[in-house]
């Protein structure tokens, strides 16, 4: 198990979080617009990659807010966390996707 | 053998470890069980033998070596119990087949049901299953007790024991000696066997691809056939192909070596543990995935402990056994809990991949259709519903029910 730090709490347990998933994925402009193809992409498909990666967590047990990480998942260190709003860090950005 | 001092011989090498030639008809990437399978049926059925199965570390040490060993058919769906079926059915001729012991052992599997709702699917997946031709039965707890008589079905638990779906044809092999016995038969079929050669690109020229590259050096090629599991995504990217799949550790692990006490297979969805007791005595655990996407080979001991508490509920008589080795290994996981296997926008680039939990039960059956599409540049019928684009279409194959963590 590994400490987490929550954006609001500081770090704890990783036992009281749930992992969100890729972050930074917006809900597509203009919906009725879109193919099929764009919205198998949207529903299905999320970045995949071993290296530094910007993802969701929720502070399930503790504060109950969200914020994103940039986390390796090669090594699963975690190295930037930040809140929801708030841009991506730029150590994990060329690499993220 | 003379004297007490003499020790086991050495045993004869299974396989060559030639260096990569400059050209192969087919490369295979990932020497895994199902890449050792694709490559031997491609010999076996097709007549294909310059072919490579390139290997980034050693053969079958990623999770051909670290899976549950569970083998069944009794999924859902028309299209999985379709190739699960065909595989089990190769499984029960495979060591004629290979001419090398696999251990393979049909001592059954139980997929318990914890409450009324798992207990209409588990009835529902019993029906369909017998449609499709795969046996299967709905036990009650005491039809559980009769099965496996150290499951406690009190119903006094979290989650009692209300019944259970059983597959007398479903057991567990020795992964080992499975790998093995692939590798030395596509090995005196005429196929290389590559370790320590990691892909680090893919050639294409004018959307077909024509060569790999490796850290062993580049190698033309006319086909390239993928089979690397958790590793898919880090390929595909390669070719700037984006795959539905996310990648996750799955943790195992073994108790020290027991009497025997376990003679069959249970798993629960419900509780996330699926057990049996290996050939030499140890348990064999699996549990959940880790939520976290994640490349590394471990996972989080708060996982096992969960993993613990489920099994010791439904096997009291664990409490005392020691835990000897726990591991991780990287599962491709879907959106449908169902596999890619298939053509790619690439010409000549083909896909096996988004097994997650599940891939050693398919070792031999996606083995022979991966060998088919390859060689035919065309599906085989029990992997033509298994496409990329599926999830463009929206014919996905649904199997959280069926395939879902316990495996």
């Amino acid at each position: 198990m590994q400490l987490i730090s929550c954006p609001w709490c500081g770090p704890r347990e990783e036992a009281e979080y749930h992992y969100g998933g890729q972050a930074h994925v917006a809900y597509p402009h203009e919906v009725g617009a879109l193919s099929d193809a764009d919205w198998a992409h949207y529903l299905f498909f999320r970045d995949n990659p071993r290296g530094p990666f910007a993802e969701r967590w929720v502070h399930a047990a503790g504060c109950r807010r969200w914020f994103n990480a940039v986390r390796d998942t090669g090594t699963h260190e975690i190295l930037a966390v930040y809140r929801i709003g708030e841009p991506q860090p730029e150590l994990g950005r060329q690499a993220s996707r | 053998m003379t004297g007490p001092t003499a020790v086991p011989e050495h045993p004869e090498f299974l396989w060559r470890n030639p260096e990569p030639k400059p050209f192969y008809d087919i490369v295979v990437v990932g020497g895994g069980g199902h890449g050792l399978a694709t490559a031997y049926y491609l010999a076996r059925n097709h007549g294909i033998t310059n072919v490579a199965v390139l290997e980034k570390g050693w053969l079958a040490g990623g999770n051909m070596a670290r899976n549950t060993t569970i083998i069944r058919s009794n999924y859902l769906w028309d299209e999985s119990s379709a190739i699960y079926e065909h595989s089990l059915k190769l499984w029960e001729g495979l060591e004629e087949d290979l001419g090398y012991p696999i251990l393979f052992s049909q001592r059954g599997v139980l997929n318990l049901a914890h409450s009324l709702q798992d207990v209409r699917d588990s009835v529902r997946r019993v029906n369909a299953n017998r449609l499709n031709g795969v046996d299967a039965e709905w036990v009650d707890a005491a039809g559980v007790k009769e099965l496996c008589p150290i499951v406690n079905i009190s119903p006094d638990v979290r989650y009692p024991v209300l019944g259970a779906t059983y597959q007398p044809r479903g057991g567990i092999a020795k992964h080992d000696y499975v790998a093995w016995g692939f590798a030395r038969r596509a090995d005196e079929l005429g196929i290389d066997l590559i370790q320590n050669c990691a892909v680090t690109g893919l050639d294409v020229i004018g959307g077909k691809v024509v060569g790999v590259r490796t850290t062993r050096g580049d190698i033309a090629t006319g086909k390239v056939a993928l089979a690397a599991a958790g590793h898919s995504s880090v390929l595909a990217s390669m070719v700037g192909l984006r795959l539905p799949i996310q990648s996750h550790p799955l943790q195992g692990l073994v108790s020290e070596l027991l009497e025997p006490v376990h003679p069959t297979v249970v798993m629960s969805n419900a509780v996330h543990v699926y057990v049996s007791q290996a050939h030499k005595g140890e348990l064999v655990m699996g549990a959940g995935i880790d939520s976290f996407n994640g490349y590394g080979q471990r996972g989080a001991f708060h996982i096992i402990e969960r993993q613990m508490s489920a099994a010791l509920e439904l096997f009291p008589i664990f409490a005392r056994a020691h835990l000897l080795r726990t591991w991780a290994g990287i599962v491709d996981t879907t959106p449908d809990a169902s596999p890619i296997v298939g053509l790619t926008p690439i010409e000549n680039l083909y896909l096996n991949c988004g097994w997650g939990t599940g891939g050693f039960k398919a070792t031999p059956g996606v083995g022979w259709c991966f060998a088919h599409t390859v060689a035919h540049d065309k599906p085989h019928p029990y992997n033509a519903p298994f496409t990329l684009e599926r999830f463009t279409s929206g014919a996905l194959v649904d199997e959280h029910g069926a395939a879902a963590v316990a495996h």
